[in-house]
């Protein structure tokens, strides 16, 4: 049997040596341009933006980007006017500053809130615990598209059974409507974040806990001294995720922001690009304002956010 | 720039964050309490109550209340029965968005699915492989709005004079006249397509390209001692070996081109036949006023997310089965 399997191993390099060679060569050059080409492809639209946000706004108009490698000419003008200026289309450092509001609580408030389900969820003994468990994960299903119109009557109408108001309207208005758009980021991380968090914890070995059990914690010591810690780089993962969310989110700031002057960043992005009317060559800029921040975060933390990814999708 | 204006944001900034520390303090003394009586029950209520309060209210009332609504007129006071999903089944534009929506939950994935296993594939133990990575990865990072920005500008269009659209001056180099490309019927739709297969391959390669390092070694060697071609050990060994991550990607980013609404928004607002589900549930609702309507096209969307999602679920656990 091993002679047999050998023969064939022993003769090849002889026999195809060449035709093998020239083969592999071939494709593993045919290998080398593809993926070249698919990374170079891949990676010129967005420095196509950045050399077009650095541009006068004159040039914009005239020529493409590439013009600038036989003809250069930069400046920072249309960033310092799209972020201070208080004539149209600029300002946008409040909606800058909107997002960074925006984000913060829309990050930390899901996270705490499905850390604390999930603990509850994987580690503590109640009745129709599983049940609970199964109709939050059910919940992923729900589009956010689905709550969106009664949402937005809750926020401004209240909450009523016949004439009986259980909520009354909340009638936020100015900033404050901000309010509106951390309560929504909130629900929608939720499901996605106890799922996740729910399976980084159950998989905790049971004897720490029992040890801790036994030398007297009780469940909110362990969560805050035992499970905390042991999940610490999965709630990285999930912080991330839901950071890029939030940040990158259009449709729920754009719902729930109120005016333009509260809207996030993106939102207002958003809009521009949809009309593309007076100021188009401005966008550029403006918008590389808006990617720059988490594309910045997500090349830094590139590990965790894969590592989040993977169980998110592949592992479940 | 006003900076009482910005003043005002941070303020409101630092007034939510002392409130949600007290409140999270104020659930952590309830638990500390039930805790100490040993009472499992309350303390898995104190746990359980913020993020279910939120999923209730947030969530479920809502999503029945759409599905409610969906059956009622557009300014919600009279009962229709089934005359919005007639609509949406007989209207030109409602069924043109419905095909749309069709051909993108089919193109989006394959086609981000495929190209992101090859090029994980090729790039797959290449020197530079990070950097190959890192580069097809970094669309993941800009938002879709960002993305329909960037490509906005390639498709720009100059009636006369020079073009700066990078896909007009390609045509023009190449001696043809410039295309006026997101007012060109069926192929905007494509053109708008591209922009999402553009950030998802990365995602695809990024999980496909983990999923590659965890099939053996040995088969692929033993494959090629038997005399298999490049192509063969793809299609026979390489596909069969990693085939439930393949199918995790493609219905996670079937069921992202599902919920689609900035890249269509931010590029045609779905004028010149190019509206989808997603959007056209928000146009109808909130700029053209008719929730009915608005709902509607929210639950056709939720019904296709359902069976996929279903499956997803059973895909996983088959996979978590064979894992062990």
């Amino acid at each position: 049997m091993s002679t047999d399997m050998q023969t064939p191993v022993q003769g090849r390099p002889i026999a195809e040596s060449r035709g093998d060679r020239i083969r592999r060569v071939l494709s593993s050059r045919f290998a080398s341009i593809f993926a070249l080409v698919i990374a170079v492809l891949w990676t010129i639209p967005t420095a196509g933006l950045f050399i077009s946000s650095l541009r006068p706004e004159d040039d914009i108009r005239a020529s493409g980007w590439w013009t600038v490698f036989t003809d250069p000419s930069f400046t920072l003008d249309t960033y310092n006017y799209v972020l201070y200026s208080d004539s149209q289309g600029g300002g946008l450092i409040r909606n800058l500053v909107n997002t960074i509001v925006i984000t913060i609580p829309g990050v930390l408030v899901p996270v705490a809130f499905a850390a604390m389900a999930a603990y509850a969820l994987s580690w503590i003994d109640f009745k129709g615990r599983n049940l609970l468990y199964i109709a939050i994960f059910a919940l992923q299903v729900v589009p956010l598209q689905m709550a969106l119109i009664p949402l937005l009557s809750f926020f401004s109408q209240g909450l009523h059974i016949g004439d009986l108001a259980i909520m009354p309207a909340w009638n936020l208005s100015g900033v404050n409507t901000i309010v509106q758009v951390w309560i929504a980021h909130s629900i929608f991380g939720l499901p996605l974040a106890i799922f996740l968090l729910h399976n980084f914890m159950r998989e905790l070995p049971s004897d720490v806990m029992e040890a801790a059990r036994i030398d007297g914690a009780s469940h909110s010591q362990i969560f805050r001294k035992v499970v905390l810690p042991l999940v610490t780089p999965a709630i990285a993962s999930i912080a991330i995720f839901q950071f890029l969310w939030v940040w990158n989110d259009f449709l729920v700031g754009r719902t729930f922001g109120g005016g333009e002057a509260t809207r996030p960043l993106t939102a207002v992005l958003g809009d521009m690009a949809g009309t593309w009317g007076f100021g188009w060559t401005r966008l550029p800029a403006a918008a590389f304002i808006a990617i720059i921040v988490p594309l910045v975060v997500f090349l830094l933390l590139q590990r965790y956010f894969v590592r989040g990814l993977l169980a998110g999708s592949v592992k479940g | 720039m006003n900076i009482s204006a910005l003043a005002d944001r941070f303020g409101l900034l630092v007034i939510g964050l002392v409130a949600f520390l007290a409140i999270l303090l104020a659930l952590y003394g309830l638990a500390e309490l039930a805790s100490r009586r040993d009472r499992s029950r309350a303390v898995a209520t104190v746990f359980l109550a913020p993020a279910v309060i939120f999923l209730l209210v947030g969530l479920v009332y809502p999503a029945v209340r759409t599905l409610v609504m969906s059956l009622f007129s557009g300014d919600g006071t009279e009962f229709v029965g089934i005359d919005n999903y007639k609509w949406a089944f007989t209207n030109p534009d409602a069924l043109q968005t419905i095909a749309n929506t069709a051909a993108w939950i089919v193109i989006v994935p394959l086609l981000s699915t495929g190209i992101g296993l090859v090029y994980a594939v090729l790039i797959d133990g290449r020197r530079g492989e990070r950097t190959y990575k890192a580069l097809v990865f970094l669309p993941m990072g800009i938002s879709f709005v960002g993305a329909s920005i960037i490509w906005k500008f390639i498709y720009q269009y100059k009636a006369s004079g020079e073009q700066i659209g990078l896909a007009n001056q390609v045509r023009t180099w190449f001696g043809l006249d410039p295309i006026n490309w997101l007012n060109v019927s069926v192929l905007n739709n494509l053109l708008l397509m591209v922009v999402l297969i553009w950030i998802e391959v990365g995602f695809a390669t990024v999980v496909l390209s983990a999923a590659l390092k965890g099939v053996p070694t040995e088969i692929i060697e033993a494959a090629r001692i038997d005399g298999a071609s490049p192509s063969q050990i793809f299609w026979r060994v390489t596909v069969p070996s990693i085939r439930s991550a393949i199918i995790v990607v493609a219905v996670t980013v079937f069921i992202a081109t599902l919920k689609l609404f900035d890249i269509v928004r931010a590029m045609t607002g779905g004028h010149h036949g190019t509206d989808v589900l997603a959007h056209n549930m928000w146009d109808q609702a909130f700029r053209l006023g008719n929730d009915g309507r608005g709902a509607t096209m929210a639950v056709l969307l939720f019904a296709l997310v359902v069976p996929v999602v279903i499956y997803q679920v059973r895909n996983m656990r088959r996979q978590e089965l064979e894992g062990r």
